[in-house]
């Protein structure tokens, strides 16, 4: 083969390589925006969750670190301070007037104030919280054990959920509350806290304060900050965006195990 | 290497059948799954373009590597990429580049390299998520079938008499002098070599820092992600990987192409493999 040939065929070999390669990656956008492959995508998600429960037990732990391991500050991330009027009104007054309302599938809804949860059994551990953007920090959280919470207000035998409702607003016009979903072996899991305190201070407001989520084997979308309502439910498919969450209605994965 | 042969050898060139059609299929389903994978994986690092060393981003060390932008004095912006401290001005491809409208982006990896192009991270979790499935499947696949069929044993497991004979192929090699003919019809020794630690080594190692990643399978033995230095450890080791596998991935490509590039084309498509006569003359 002479040279007059090869270099034309080169280039168009590399001319052919690159189009159709711009048009695999707009191919990929597009069928991003579509309304069924996304869905196609998603089954992995159920193949994710399906793999890790069966290669754990219901009471497999998450890591506990030494105090020598805690970061030196616990990064803020989403809501640093929510701004609606309500939020502020109860954060002024150091959440005296705080009441966690916990209903739903139970026998005994309940409203706890901050000494309520205190009282009840609680649970300190020094765990990493990974967030789903990659980075990870270590702390110290202290809180009320979920299942001490559950044995106070009864679960009924059809509640399959746990709803997180949150006072923080992620919409601009003050709309879209922050809120989350686990299932019942994450809300009788041991780690799973409602912690209020952070490195043995009260919780920060960038934090959660008065009350955050701990659900340690997940990312750290799930574990919601500012709680103040909990309500156990059979299906969260007619709640917000039906998907369990803020982020998963944004597209994020329920199960926020990987 | 089956033997079967599609024409017996003589002093004409003849068409060798050299892939099975299990690998092929296989093959190019690594292709689709290892490019969506690095692409999804560079859309996901963008979400947090840092790389720590421990269990934790928070550690009071600085990250290995961090790919960011600032404006310059002029407003422009300025990407850069800072490794193991040493800064190095990467404006148009990392930190700051263009995206697919012609705009200037501030995003880690550039947008002709991310799936999806624009900052999206639940989606790229996503397709990563999807194809990581695929590939481990695939790859469970590979190894069942070449383990029955003997490919692994009598085409890929270096022998006693390849491994002697390193030096060699490597000498050749360096010097582009690939075997031909009759010898064409196996691997060379590094050429093994190579698949071995692709097979065996790095792409599982891939798939255990992604689960070392997984905040679930960690809960699976309590501290086995500090035998790799801990989860952002882990994160690092994972991105490093990736890299070797596109290191891998360049190199193959070359010799495919050095080697014959419509022959190889072929006996990947097709399966058949044309042995050149007057080679075996040598």
């Amino acid at each position: 083969m002479n040279d007059v040939v090869k270099i034309p065929r080169r280039r168009f070999l590399a001319r052919t390589l690159g189009a159709a390669s711009a048009l695999a990656l707009a191919g990929c956008d597009r069928l991003s925006r579509t309304e069924w492959f996304p869905q196609v995508l998603a089954s992995a998600e159920k193949l994710n969750a399906a793999a890790a429960h069966l290669v754990t037990s219901r009471k497999s732990m998450a890591q506990e670190f030494a105090e020598s391991d805690l970061s030196s500050t616990f990064r803020s991330n989403g809501t640093a301070d929510p701004e609606t009027r309500e939020y502020q009104a109860i954060a002024a007054n150091a959440f005296a007037d705080y009441r966690l309302q916990v209903g739903g599938l139970v026998e005994a809804p309940q409203r706890f104030s901050l000494a309520d949860l205190r009282a009840l059994p609680s649970r300190t551990q020094i765990t990493r919280h990974d967030c789903v953007e990659g980075w990870s920090a270590i702390a110290k959280w202290k809180g009320t054990q979920f299942s001490a919470l559950l044995a106070a207000v009864r679960p009924q035998a059809a509640a399959r959920y746990v709803m997180f409702y949150c006072a923080d607003p992620m919409e601009d016009d003050g709309t879209g509350f922050y809120y989350e979903s686990v299932d019942m072996e994450d809300a009788y899991h041991p780690q799973t806290i409602l912690a209020y305190d952070l490195n043995d201070a009260l919780l920060p407001i960038a934090n959660g304060a008065p009350i955050r989520l701990r659900v340690e084997r997940q990312l750290g979308y799930k574990h919601a900050k500012y709680v103040m309502a909990i309500e156990l439910v059979a299906t969260f498919d007619s709640i917000a965006g039906g998907k369990g969450g803020y982020w998963e209605d944004q597209g994020y994965q329920w199960f926020a195990g990987i | 290497m089956p033997q079967a042969l599609v024409s017996t050898p003589g002093d004409a060139d003849y068409l060798y059948y050299r892939h099975t059609l299990p690998v092929r299929v296989m093959h190019w389903i690594n292709v689709v799954a290892l490019t969506i994978l690095l692409m999804s994986g560079l859309q996901i690092f963008n979400a947090y373009p840092e790389l720590h060393w421990g269990k934790s981003s928070y550690n009071g060390t600085p990250p290995l590597l961090e790919i960011s932008a600032r404006a310059g004095a002029n407003g422009q912006m300025i990407g850069y990429t800072r490794i193991l401290g040493r800064e190095f001005d990467t404006t148009g491809v990392l930190g700051a580049s263009r995206g697919a409208d012609g705009t200037v982006v501030c995003a880690a990896f550039p947008s002709w390299a991310t799936v999806p192009g624009t900052q999206w991270l639940a989606m790229a979790r996503a397709w990563h998520f999807f194809f990581a499935w695929i590939i481990v499947i695939n790859g469970l696949a590979f190894l069942a079938y070449a383990i029955f069929s003997r490919h692994l044993a009598r085409d890929l497991a270096p022998t006693r008499s390849d491994l002697r004979s390193i030096g060699q192929s490597l000498k050749e090699h360096l010097r582009f002098r690939h075997p031909t003919g009759e010898e064409a019809k196996r691997y060379n020794v590094l050429q093994k070599l190579a698949y071995v630690v692709v097979i065996f080594g790095l792409l599982p190692l891939a798939v255990l820092m992604g689960f070392a990643m997984s905040p679930w399978l960690n809960s699976l033995l309590t501290g086995w992600v500090d035998l790799v230095g801990g989860r952002q450890s882990a994160r690092t080791l994972h991105f490093i990987v990736a890299w070797l596998l596109v290191a891998f991935v360049l190199i193959h490509v070359f010799q495919v192409i050095v080697t014959g590039f419509w022959n190889n084309l072929r006996s990947m498509l097709t399966g058949r493999y044309r042995v050149q006569a007057e080679a075996r003359h040598e």
